[in-house]
């Protein structure tokens, strides 16, 4: 919206010269004034008062946090609450399956998606776009969650980690390889066929000149990829659930779900300030490269 | 005449083609989309099929065999109504939530478009809620929305009067105020989607529609919003889907009440699962791979063709 800057040596082209003027000038209050008080008016009450409900709630002790309000506590538990989140909600346990899970499903589905990516963006024929349809599928197609579980348990893979990586694995794979199937046809054969004339094999080719040029769209697929599962409660509740391994949205759901008993306003939102905590620092450090790398591969 | 010379030309690119689907066979072998299709063929595909054969059958937590029951699942399902109801509200909440989180995020890019310092920290502020799960927002959300709440009280302050509105209480109303809360905490993605649109349009056509003295919401009506298309191809796919898919906002907020009025097909099938009703459950989940099949196709060429036209 460049109706922006006010430039009084450029000539005005209208003959109602005043006009112009006036509702430039209206314009340059706009910007100058009521646009950037009304943006952090909005920032301050769509976004300040959930975070700050949740913020002081988690400083407050069981009785006042009864009724969670915005007001300041009256006695602060800050650190009090945090502990106890920490010993009865067993943050370390859930940060530890939380990566536990995470952290191979993302290297899994992304090492695969390339390595199938490449081959279904440079075949040609109609069997490579059949598999190409199939394989993106995943990205409409919503998983059958009940009968995972089903699955699962005639693998002996039941409340597993290694079971929900897979099926993370299978969930993901469908944006995986649309990103990248798009973006290795925007890389030229040329690069490939310089190396195959040299001798070099396929595998060669991949993790040497392929892989590498594919950092920018692994990226924004692995910062997607690392959000879904990051957040997921839903498939884990099927999965894990019954077994010993946790994460941190899973024990959150847990202390949430005890509330039925007890108001314990403060440990779930202590709870909920740690296991967001996480997400929020890396975003701090590489805001940048994640919302260009996230908006990257959305608009074309 | 020109006929054996077509035929060897014909010949020719034939042999080149198998040539090049040879060459290609070596220099980008079929055995790299093994592990990809190995996993996504048994942990999603698998599962998928399955959902056909055990919608069938009499599974459950009760007992050890499994028999075929025909459509007897579904009979249930209809005949208590619980099938109708829940996708009735999962279409609601769904388009509900397409259409707010597409209107809130517009309205954001659109106030934050210039590229001023205030600008930037507000993108950042109104990111933070996509990185946060559901399930956390939903619970502030549950405390804001109480009828002693923050919400209430800060009308009560505005108005000058007693406020008790109960948010989430309302058997009509309560399914509109938990889209709003999805849309709440996915507008920030929406937002920088649309962001990214308006920068891909071209400076010289709103410098066009500018000397042609189009006023600011002229020019966003004619010229921005059919520029944008493919950003809100996009981001009104994922919130449809994200949201016939959705669970956990629903079940931090009301967990499907008051009355089953905001019970969605996921939080139906959780529910039901968990009574240990697992045929049921699967059978649930084969209506919502039919609804996304019936809805999210057409949707989504609808709006591609959108895209080509303008």
């Amino acid at each position: 919206m460049s109706t922006t800057t006010l430039r009084p040596s450029q000539p005005v082209r209208s003959g109602a010269a005043g006009a112009a003027r006036s509702s430039r000038r209206k314009a340059g209050a706009w910007h100058r004034l009521i646009q950037p008080l009304l943006v952090a008016a909005l920032c301050a009450v769509v976004v300040g008062i959930p975070l700050w409900l949740a913020l002081i709630t988690s400083a407050k002790s069981q009785g006042e946090a009864n009724l969670p309000d915005l007001s300041m506590p009256t006695q602060w538990h800050l650190l009090d609450n945090y502990q106890r989140a920490f010993s009865e909600g067993e943050v370390w346990r859930g940060l530890f399956g939380s990566l536990l899970v995470m952290v191979p499903s993302v290297v899994g589905v992304i090492l695969f998606g390339s390595l199938a990516a490449w081959i279904l963006a440079r075949r040609s024929g109609r069997l490579a776009a059949v598999l190409y349809a199939a394989a993106i599928s995943g990205l409409i197609l919503p998983p059958a969650v009940v009968t995972i579980v089903l699955l699962l348990r005639q693998l002996g893979l039941a409340s597993t980690p290694v079971g929900m990586i897979f099926i993370y694995m299978g969930m993901y794979m469908s944006i995986v390889i649309f990103f990248i199937t798009g973006f290795v046809r925007t890389i030229p054969i040329e690069l490939e066929e310089a190396a195959r004339i040299d001798g070099a094999r396929p595998v060669r080719i991949f993790f040497t000149i392929i892989l590498p040029l594919l950092r920018p769209v692994i990226a924004t697929a692995t910062i997607l990829v690392c959000l879904y599962i990051w957040n997921d409660v839903f498939y884990a509740f099927f999965v894990l659930g019954g077994g010993s391994t946790t994460t941190l949205q899973l024990n959150l759901f847990q202390i949430a779900s005890s509330n039925l008993y007890q108001n314990n306003w403060n440990l779930i939102f202590a709870y909920v300030v740690i296991s967001s905590l996480p997400l929020l620092v890396v975003f701090i450090f590489a805001q940048r490269k994640i919302i260009s790398g996230i908006t990257g591969g959305a608009v074309k | 005449m020109a006929h054996p010379i077509v035929d060897a030309e014909r010949q020719l690119q034939r042999r080149d083609a198998r040539m090049s689907e040879r060459r290609q066979a070596s220099s980008h072998p079929a055995r790299f989309l093994l592990p990809a299709f190995a996993v996504l063929g048994v942990f999603f595909f698998l599962p998928t099929v399955f959902n056909f054969i055990y919608a069938f059958t009499d599974w459950s937590a009760f007992k050890s065999d499994i028999n075929f029951v025909g459509f007897e699942n579904f009979a249930s399902l209809l005949g208590d109504g619980s099938l109708f109801t829940a996708l009735r509200v999962t279409l609601i909440y769904a388009a509900l939530v397409g259409i707010m989180q597409n209107v809130f995020g517009l309205g954001l890019a659109l106030l934050f478009e210039r590229d001023t310092r205030v600008n930037r920290f507000a993108r950042v502020i109104f990111f933070i809620p996509v990185l946060m799960s559901a399930l956390a927002v939903g619970y502030i959300f549950q405390a804001l929305l109480k009828p002693a709440g923050a919400v209430n009280e800060i009308l009560a302050l505005v108005s000058g009067q007693n406020v008790h509105i109960a948010w989430l209480g309302d058997t009509t109303w309560t399914l509109v105020v938990v889209a709003f809360v999805n849309s709440w905490k996915w507008m920030g993605l929406a937002m920088i989607i649309f962001l990214a649109g308006l920068k891909t349009i071209p400076e010289d056509v709103l410098e066009a529609a500018r000397m042609d003295g189009a006023s600011a919401w002229k020019t966003f009506l004619r010229v921005k919003f059919p520029l944008l298309a493919p950003a809100i191809t996009f981001n009104f796919a994922t919130a449809l889907l994200g949201s016939l898919n959705g669970f956990d906002t629903v079940q931090a907020t009301t967990a499907g009440g008051p009355a089953q009025t905001t019970e969605v097909l996921n939080i139906y099938i959780f529910q039901i699962f968990g009574y240990g009703l697992y045929a049921q459950a699967t059978t649930m989940s084969l209506v919502l791979f039919f609804l996304v099949l019936v809805l999210a196709f057409p949707v989504v060429g609808y709006l591609r063709k959108r895209e080509n036209v303008l």
